[in-house]
């Protein structure tokens, strides 16, 4: 029965680039770009119970310094990545620092207030990030020479780096570190008492977690050859953190069902909608209301449940 | 035992903790040998638990001194006292509750290990830890619940697995915060032949209501009141101290 979900799983993640056209294979590649970004973020709500509402700050980061050692400093897409990786997770390390001073709701609020900061300045110091008008005229990477140009290159391109996140941040809560983890969201002061140190388990999630969201930066960038100061927004953040939520942070793949779904809505009803907003709204709402701890977990319950009464 | 210079187990020196104008420890100075078995009463509000809150970490004191096994550790967090040898239960079970018997345990084992950190093996990778889990379950009755998740199971086998937790650190010094709190005169019994038979080479400072049970394991009796310490000694002179009388058993 797992192994028939895993070749489904599979299967679908194979389906685009060989039958769709090339609007749903850029749209598969977005979706698995957010779904990097709500697992990372997810290793801090779900498997932390840290919840944040700035982690677009490390997407943002990374693309940003990304798009402006490509395209003002003439570095190549290599060196520019590894910087671009190098400073995301350095600035995680510091705003750990300070935002873990505070956990819940003054957590949330420090992050929130730390990617405002780097929003706004996106947005005012425009003769370094050319401000609302974004950076354009980027470029893909070629990795070994293979250009990504082509909407089925990226998405293999994506295909391979979500996977290796996938497998990383998987192997990252499954092991005795992850069993720290949850053992300090869920029991902070017994933690303590029985010998660890639930400051450096919480800051060490952190730092790994803003990594992999710089990971979905550089792709973001990539994806898009343009930055503009609504990656670090404050809807950004949200957004990642109602996919997580109306996925399940509890299940490992609730997140990236969760991401799937806002960028399918945005894509589709924005279309047709205006205010696209009010539509995710409402299937939010709907989701909590219907299943509470999200989409993943909540069809797996429904699942064990039909299978437990057959009628 | 080489427990420190001055040979106590547990040092407690004119510790004070208040909460604003509320004074709840007041200069309270305690000294325990290794082995020895202490019971600490007092009234409800006497300022018991605050103490051990104090002694664990979870609460800094506003002056005074706390050593453990010769270590001043008063300005240390409360996990490196866990690593200094320290354990503790609550008087409120505080359990992982989605999470088996077994696990609870193997986090406690896990705590003191350097395998906490280790981030691309699983816990079940060693083996070592659920064996040592399964052996301490063992040791207080649950064996045969050990995959079951906390949630599901008696609450007087909760107050037993707070007990499985700390007893499998194999602490030098354990706190117990009123371990027959709650329980059936079998589950109680139970209880204490299990703390009764916890080995020599651990130091237990327990805080009890119930005397009967409480008496027959301890050796000696701190008595608190209003944060101070009444009356301090063997355990027949405090029970017949006048002083307990009349703040205590109320005869």
């Amino acid at each position: 029965m797992k192994w028939v979900g895993v070749a489904l799983i599979a299967g679908s993640l194979l389906f685009p680039p060989l039958f769709a056209g090339d609007f749903y294979i850029n749209l598969a590649s977005q979706i698995l770009i957010a779904a990097i970004f709500a697992l990372s973020l997810n290793l801090l709500v779900g498997f932390g119970g840290m919840t944040s509402l700035g982690h677009a700050s490390y997407l943002g980061v990374a693309a940003y310094i990304s798009a402006l050692l490509t395209s003002r400093y003439g570095f190549g897409h290599g060196p520019a990545a590894i910087i671009s990786m190098t400073g995301t997770t350095a600035m995680a390390a510091f705003f750990g620092v300070i935002a873990l001073r505070a956990t819940g709701l003054g957590f949330l609020m420090i992050t929130l207030a730390l990617s405002q900061v780097l929003w706004g300045l996106a947005y005012r110091m425009s003769n370094v990030t050319n401000g609302d008008n974004g950076i354009a005229g980027l470029t893909r990477p070629m990795p070994f020479g293979i250009s990504l140009d082509s909407a089925s290159s990226f998405y293999w391109f994506a295909l391979i780096v979500a996977s290796l996140a996938f497998l990383m941040m998987t192997i990252f809560v499954s092991s005795s570190f992850g069993s720290s983890l949850k053992g300090v969201r869920d029991q902070p002061r017994r933690m303590a008492a029985l010998g660890f140190n639930p400051w450096l388990i919480r800051w060490i999630t952190f730092v790994y977690a803003g990594f992999w969201g710089g990971v979905s930066g550089l792709l973001y960038v990539y994806y898009h050859k343009y930055v503009h100061p609504t990656s670090l927004s404050i809807t950004s953040s949200a957004e990642a953190l109602l996919g997580v939520i109306a996925g399940g942070s509890g299940a490992l793949g609730g997140p990236v069902v969760g991401a799937a779904l806002v960028l399918l809505l945005k894509n589709y009803a924005s279309a047709y909608l205006e205010r696209w907003n009010m539509l995710l709204g409402l299937v939010f709402l709907f989701i909590v209301l219907v299943m509470p701890s999200g989409l993943v977990p909540g069809f797996s319950s429904l699942m064990a449940r039909l299978r437990g009464n057959p009628r | 035992m080489t427990a420190s210079a001055s040979g106590y187990a547990l040092e407690v020196v004119n510790l004070k903790k208040a909460f604003g104008g509320l004074v709840v420890t007041q200069d309270v100075s305690l000294a325990i040998r290794p082995g020895e078995r202490r019971l600490i009463i007092g009234p409800n509000g006497a300022g018991k638990t605050t103490l051990f809150n104090q002694i664990s970490g979870d609460m800094r004191p506003n002056s005074g001194q706390i050593r453990l096994l010769g270590t001043d550790v008063t300005q240390l967090p409360p996990y490196k006292r866990a690593h200094a040898g320290l354990s503790r239960t609550y008087q409120i079970i505080t359990l992982f509750t989605g999470d088996s018997l077994e696990h609870n345990v193997a986090l406690g084992l896990l705590g003191l290990r350097p395998a906490r950190w280790q981030m691309w093996r699983p816990l079940s990778f060693y083996g070592d830890i659920e064996t040592e889990a399964r052996r301490t379950l063992d040791a207080v009755g649950l064996l045969h619940l050990a995959t079951h998740p906390v949630s599901e199971i008696a609450y007087g086998e909760k107050r037993r697995v707070e007990l499985a937790m700390a007893l499998a650190q194999k602490p030098r010094v354990l706190l117990l915060d009123e371990p027959l709190a709650g329980l059936s005169n079998t589950e109680r019994s139970q209880v204490k032949t299990l703390i009764a038979s916890i080995p020599r080479e651990t130091t237990v400072i327990m805080i009890e209501h119930d005397m009967d049970t409480a008496l027959d394991l301890a050796e000696t009796v701190t008595l608190l009141n209003y944060g101070r310490v009444i009356v301090d000694g063997g355990r027949d002179a405090v029970i017949t101290d006048e002083r307990t009388r009349e703040v205590y058993l109320g005869v």
